[in-house]
């Protein structure tokens, strides 16, 4: 990561002059030449205009040919070959002042920006445009407290509404997280927490299920539910069809979160004595607990906006069904599909309001995910660091009070006779509490007394794994911590 | 730590013993370790399940069809059995050329514009947004291809097929070279629209793979590259392509697997024809997903578990494809080494 700091720094031989002269001996070449760096990325006067004078004659050699010499036609046709005029024509005025080594980059790095300018280009209008679509159905407030049951394919958009796709995604996506969390979070957990050949089996057909076609998971659930269970189409069934797709996607993206999670942590726990139990819920899970979440989030929306298992298990319906168990039940993309089969205007702008429905719905749970995940496990945001840095100043002062009264019973005990009657009682306690070391071992040195609190038979009251560290740093041991962890 | 030893211990044993590491201890840890194991058999059973029922219930018509016919019939007439995936199964494997073809260079590009070109304050939001895109529903692109793309695309197919028609696969039946009054329609919903639209779903998560290898390459042999006076694109072609080279295949492989499964996006644009349709620019194309999603309504109980064979054999493909890919991403360079 620090590739890009150093890369203005480092003085480079640059051989851009080396057709000067050529010396005798290399020593003797090197020593001759300038001693410039290489640029490397930045912008340069010369680098901007040659770019901007190709673009320019590009679009002039492509107006030519479009308008006078080839039959070319297509306003995409027309962009492929104005950007490759360009790239031509930059290639050349570049080479005019470089040599080659830098126009293959200069050029390249043009190519880059392309391709990252397409692909964000692509993101914006797929979802502008099906937001721009989606303005004619919109405005309605009929569209989202009315069910298609009274509105025929002619009515106007003032008739009907999707409230029944609406209430029948968030039925079905509740029933697939309530399958895919538990289990999911479970399995991601065995993977990580019980090595073996076992393990090992499972998380390769996990990670070969990701990418299952997700009208293969509404097959299975078809082929067991429906046709061997004899159970009719329903919201529970297109629930198991999208909790089949989702659970390979949330156990894969889980369990890269909790490989992540610092051995030293879990590490740490196991030395004091934790069983494992409570070091998976006390340490491991608070540890990676933005990342699980940002696992189940896009899991979530992936189970959205899946189409096909709700094709096959649900039914289609236009009126309003709450109840999963019985009656065939329709999301939202099932809706648009069949709203966009239908060759009536208005069915499709309601086809496209879903669809901007679903997509703003994808969008709120990404951003969600984005705020509260994002960042890899141990890292914490500034609420929870400064949880954190209470928490430690909290433990600091209960050390504090541990420490002090000892201390003075130990330095006192010699002329009291408190010393001498904590002494029995202080060699025989087999189990003593959390407490009644600090507050009665008058005879032991405050070295010793310092790990019993902490003690793994004494169990840590729940507190977050970043805390266990910065006892030992004080206030300012979250940084440490942060930066230790990030290598 | 030695107190708390010679707590556990007692005071008879004077010398410290150290407390034995094991698996399992306690009741506790016994019924914790059950019962993630049940989770992970519960998972593998749902996984296996999938396989097992798609091959129960695909029985039947295998039975009755034999597998090499149903392999190498075009035909999709289940109630007087003459059916076969050879059409649908040719289409999928074009549409998810096609796919690929586009979006390899196009997930490349950025992720390698992410990695190293793009200004450093942008590249969070840049990764946050491809990822957004791969979260983009399928029947969003569907809507996309088929109410925009397939419009403006007609110019290209048109001008592919007039230049390059000579080449097998992108001839057009029924239009002449510069003939201006050919009609438009023989360039829609055919293989090469659809093959655009699932190029820009799976190109997202060819990106998000490839991104992550690359931002893994090592950051000293990045600095040698510069050090001995490369150019950025230098150092890319001798560190970045090398190093990520398992994550480009294992993505290419990975957006592979989605194209070969999408159902909606296709279902929607193509029209389907049950011939082998090798023209990928010419309308008319065909997917077994799409079959599957086209069929299963009107299907008796025979041509229910001919679709399941269909299925079948989809999911066979994708899961051979998908071990390949996680088997070559795992075996690259650039593993997951977390634990420090």
């Amino acid at each position: 990561m620090t590739v890009v700091d150093l890369e203005k720094g480092v003085p480079q031989e640059a051989p851009e002059d080396a057709s000067a002269d050529t010396a005798d001996t290399a020593v003797a070449a090197a020593a001759a030449l300038p001693d410039v760096p290489r640029r490397i990325g930045g912008v340069t006067r010369s680098g901007v205009l040659s770019v901007f004078g190709a673009a320019a004659s590009g679009l002039c050699v492509t107006v030519l040919l479009f308008g006078e010499l080839a039959p070319f036609s297509g306003a995409l046709g027309f962009f492929i070959t104005a950007y490759l005029s360009f790239l031509g024509i930059y290639a050349v005025l570049t080479g005019l002042e470089e040599d080659g080594q830098a126009v293959r980059d200069r050029v390249m790095t043009v190519v880059l920006w392309t391709a990252g300018g397409l692909m964000f280009t692509a993101l914006t209008m797929v979802v502008g445009f099906t937001a721009w679509r989606g303005r004619e159905a919109l405005p309605h407030a009929n569209f989202f407290t009315q069910d298609m049951q009274a509105a025929g394919p002619l009515d106007p958009l003032t008739h009907g509404g999707i409230a029944h796709a609406m209430l029948g995604t968030l039925i079905m996506i509740a029933i697939a997280l309530a399958i895919t969390v538990p289990l999911g979070l479970a399995c991601a957990v065995y993977l990580n927490q019980i090595p073996g050949r076992f393990s090992r089996f499972v998380r390769t057909i996990v990670e070969a299920m990701t990418a299952l076609p997700s009208i293969v998971a509404g097959l299975m659930v078809y082929a067991v539910w429906i046709l061997n269970l004899g159970m009719q189409k329903s919201g529970l069934a297109a629930g198991f069809a999208i909790s089949v797709m989702m659970l390979p996607i949330v156990i894969r993206a889980a369990d890269v979160v909790l490989r992540l999670v610092p051995g030293t942590l879990t590490e740490a726990s196991e030395a004091l004595g934790a069983p494992r139990w409570r070091t998976v819920w006390h340490v491991v899970l608070p540890t990676a607990r933005s990342g699980l979440a940002t696992a189940v989030i896009l899991g979530t929306a992936r189970g959205i906006g899946e189409t096909s298992p709700v094709l096959l298990t649900a039914g289609f319906t236009a009126a309003l069904n709450g109840d999963p168990t019985s009656g065939p039940m329709v999301s939202l993309p099932l809706a648009v599909f069949n709203f966009v089969k239908s060759p009536e205007p208005t069915m499709i702008a309601r086809g496209f309001g879903a669809a901007a429905v679903l997509m703003a719905l994808v969008l709120v749970l990404f951003v969600i995910a984005r705020v509260i995940g994002g960042r890899g496990p141990g890292h914490q945001n500034k609420r929870q660091a400064r949880r954190a840095v209470r928490a430690s100043r909290r433990d600091t002062t209960r050390f504090a009070e541990l420490h002090t009264p000892g201390l003075e019973l130990f330095e006192t005990g010699d002329r009291d006779n408190s010393g001498e009657s904590n002494e029995p009682r202080g060699a025989g306690n087999g189990a003593p509490s959390p407490d009644a070391p600090a507050a009665d071992n008058g005879e032991q040195s405050p070295a010793d007394n310092a790990p019993a609190p902490a003690d793994g038979e004494s169990a840590p009251q729940g507190p977050l794994a970043p805390d266990d560290e910065t006892v030992t740093g004080g206030a300012g041991g979250n940084e440490d911590l942060a930066t230790g962890d990030s290598h | 730590m030695v107190s708390a030893l010679k707590d556990s211990a007692g005071a008879e044993s004077e010398r410290p013993v150290p407390r034995r590491p094991s698996p399992a201890r306690g009741l506790g840890d016994r019924i914790f370790r059950v019962q993630l194991t049940a989770s992970g058999v519960i998972v593998l059973a749902i996984m296996a399940a999938v396989g097992l029922f798609l091959l129960l219930r695909a029985g039947q018509a295998l039975r009755t069809r034999g597998i090499w016919d149903f392999l190498t019939t075009a035909q999709w007439q289940p109630d007087v059995h003459r059916f076969g995936i050879a059409a649908v199964l040719t289409g999928t494997l074009l549409i998810a050329a096609v796919a690929v073809t586009i979006s390899v260079p196009l997930a490349l590009g950025t992720a390698l514009f992410i990695s190293d070109i793009a200004p450093r304050p942008l590249r969070r939001t840049l990764v946050s947004m491809v990822d957004l895109m791969a979260a983009v529903p399928s029947v969003v692109y569907g809507l996309w291809g088929l109410f925009f793309l397939q419009q403006h695309v007609i110019g290209v197919s048109r001008w592919l097929s007039d230049w390059f028609g000579w080449i097998p696969f992108l001839h057009v039946d029924g239009t002449q070279p510069g003939e201006p009054l050919a009609s438009q329609s023989v360039y829609t919903a055919s293989t090469f629209v659809a093959g655009i639209v699932v190029a820009l779903m799976v190109a997202p998560i060819q990106c998000s793979v490839m991104r992550e290898v690359f931002a893994q390459a090592p950051a000293g042999e990045r600095e040698g590259a510069y050090a001995l006076g490369a150019t950025r694109w230098g150092m890319i072609r001798a560190v970045v392509l090398p190093y990520g080279m398992g994550g480009i295949i294992g993505g290419t492989m990975l957006g592979l697997g989605r194209a070969l499964g999408e159902t909606i996006a296709v279902y929607l644009i193509i029209s389907p024809v049950f011939t082998i349709q090798p023209h990928i620019l010419q309308t008319g194309s065909n997917s077994v997903s799409s079959l599957i999603a086209l069929h299963y309504g009107d299907a008796s109980t025979f041509g229910m578990s001919a679709l399941m064979a269909a299925g079948l054999a989809l999911f066979l493909l994708t899961l051979a494809v998908n071990f390949t890919a996680s088997s070559i991403v795992a075996r690259s360079r650039s593993g997951a080494q977390s634990e420090a």
